[in-house]
């Protein structure tokens, strides 16, 4: 049985850790993305996901760098996301050691570097992240620039078109519940999954392990990207799988 | 000890050197027949079609080189598609040939499932096996595919996971293993079986 995957995500700015982790031991260096990834492999992660927010030249080459030490020390798959906006720089992140490339902004802009992408590499190294936000139609709209930038799209037929141009995953964030911690936007999972068969990572709201339990089944995700309740410490991932699995959902335990 | 890892151009061929080089083999990503020839256990992975990747080999005279070390009985270990490959053919695009060197093909796993398969899942052994030392039945492992092996002799069927249909995920006879998931990938579990290979390979020199 295919198990749900819990991912945490790490935020990476000149290939530091930006977002405020906390933790009880304080010999962690907390700022390092190796040693965090490492100790969320040893807590049962499934996989891991560097976001590169510097948008800068030199803050990509550093990651560069971050992900070749990834690949020396964390065995469990690593996603890269962030300014991949060629196949150049995809081949960059997948000879480094990457083992998928996340894409947002480009795909939208270009979506035949999707095509490319999985020609080239093949779709399952392929992902393609999708920030969406309601409108007033109850539909979603696609949003670039980390949610600022409505582009008029439609979210649910924007995933489909990714699907037909080769994405082997994809991962949408929901901008509106994005850092409420109230959950995730169900209805958009759940519209996804009736429209797409590649496999969905949710994203966005996670605030409780209910939330991450709701996602994974009414939502019917196949993964929950988690940044915020384990970064805060508040959660281990090994408390998220020990909940869901009292629940009945099938994880790695 | 020398592990040669085939040389495929494509895919993260960093992760399972780090890893071998980790558990204490010394590595060496080549295409190169002598090199292949003269190491003490050869690592065929990869990622892609299977189309291409026989391509590959061939156009580097990897085919009869690989098929050596199988003559020779030097442990050859298939990752993923580096499995599929030591099959005789393949659906994958259009029909094409493998290795051979495990009787039985390739094909598409069922519509009634999510392509690909990704994720973890689970891989229960047939019966016991060195490369197994220390794993629990049922052990996870992280898979990423959209073919599987449909093997011809269920002797050669070491494991099987439950995806649309029950493939080998673990096959071989002899010193040739493929696995369908990726160890490189499978956190400590994957680790161990890594490690189990080496010491079969340390075993046979």
């Amino acid at each position: 049985m295919l198990a749900k995957r819990i991912i945490p995500c790490l935020d990476i700015d000149h290939g530091r850790v930006v977002k405020n982790v906390r933790f009880h031991e304080n010999r962690w260096d907390a700022g390092d993305p190796i040693e965090l990834a490492r100790k969320y492999d040893q807590e049962g992660a499934d996989e891991v996901v560097f976001l590169d927010i510097s948008a800068s030249h030199e803050g990509r080459n550093i990651m560069l760098d971050v992900i070749s030490r990834a690949a020396e020390e964390v065995f469990i798959p690593l996603t890269v996301g962030g300014g991949i906006r060629s196949l150049e720089d995809m081949r960059a992140v997948l000879r480094a050691g990457a083992d998928k490339v996340s894409m947002n902004t480009a795909a939208v802009l270009n979506p035949e570097l999707i095509r490319q992408g999985a020609e080239q590499f093949g779709s399952q190294c392929i992902v393609v992240a999708i920030d969406a936000k309601r409108t007033p139609d109850g539909g979603w709209e696609v949003f670039l620039h980390g949610g600022r930038t409505p582009t008029g799209i439609d979210a649910l037929r924007w995933a489909a078109e990714a699907e037909k141009l080769g994405a082997g995953e994809l991962l949408v964030t929901s901008f509106d519940s994005d850092g409420t911690r109230e959950g995730y936007d169900l209805a958009l999972h759940q519209a996804l999954a009736d429209i797409v068969d590649i496999p969905v990572i949710a994203s966005g709201g996670a605030g409780t392990l209910e939330h991450l339990a709701a996602v994974l089944t009414e939502g019917r995700a196949d993964a929950a990207l988690v940044a915020s309740i384990f970064h805060s410490g508040e959660y281990t991932v090994a408390d998220a799988k020990s909940y869901l699995a009292g629940r009945g959902i099938v994880v790695r335990s | 000890m020398r592990i040669a890892i085939v040389d495929m151009g494509v895919g993260n061929l960093r992760s399972v050197q780090k890893a071998l080089m980790r558990l204490g083999a010394e590595t060496r990503l080549t295409k190169e027949p002598e090199k292949i020839l003269s190491a003490d256990g050869v690592v065929l992975p990869g990622v892609g079609a299977f189309p291409a990747a026989m391509e590959h080999l061939r156009r580097h005279r990897l085919v009869e080189t690989l098929r050596e070390v199988a003559a020779r009985h030097k442990p050859l270990f298939g990752i993923c598609l580096g499995m599929q490959l030591l099959f005789e053919s393949s659906d994958e695009w259009q029909f094409t040939e493998g290795l051979g060197l495990l009787p039985g093909r390739v094909t598409r796993l069922p519509e009634t499932v999510k392509l690909p398969h990704i994720g973890w899942n689970r891989v229960l052994p047939t019966g016991s096996h060195p490369l197994l030392d220390g794993l629990e039945n049922g052990e996870w492992f992280y898979f990423v595919h959209t073919f599987a092996a449909v093997a011809q002799e269920e002797a050669d069927v070491l494991a099987v996971t439950e995806y649309g249909r029950a493939f080998p995920s673990i096959a071989g006879r002899g010193s040739v293993i493929g696995v369908q998931f990726h160890p490189e990938k499978s956190s400590a579990a994957g680790l161990r079986l890594l490690s189990n290979w080496l010491r079969i390979v340390e075993e046979s020199r």
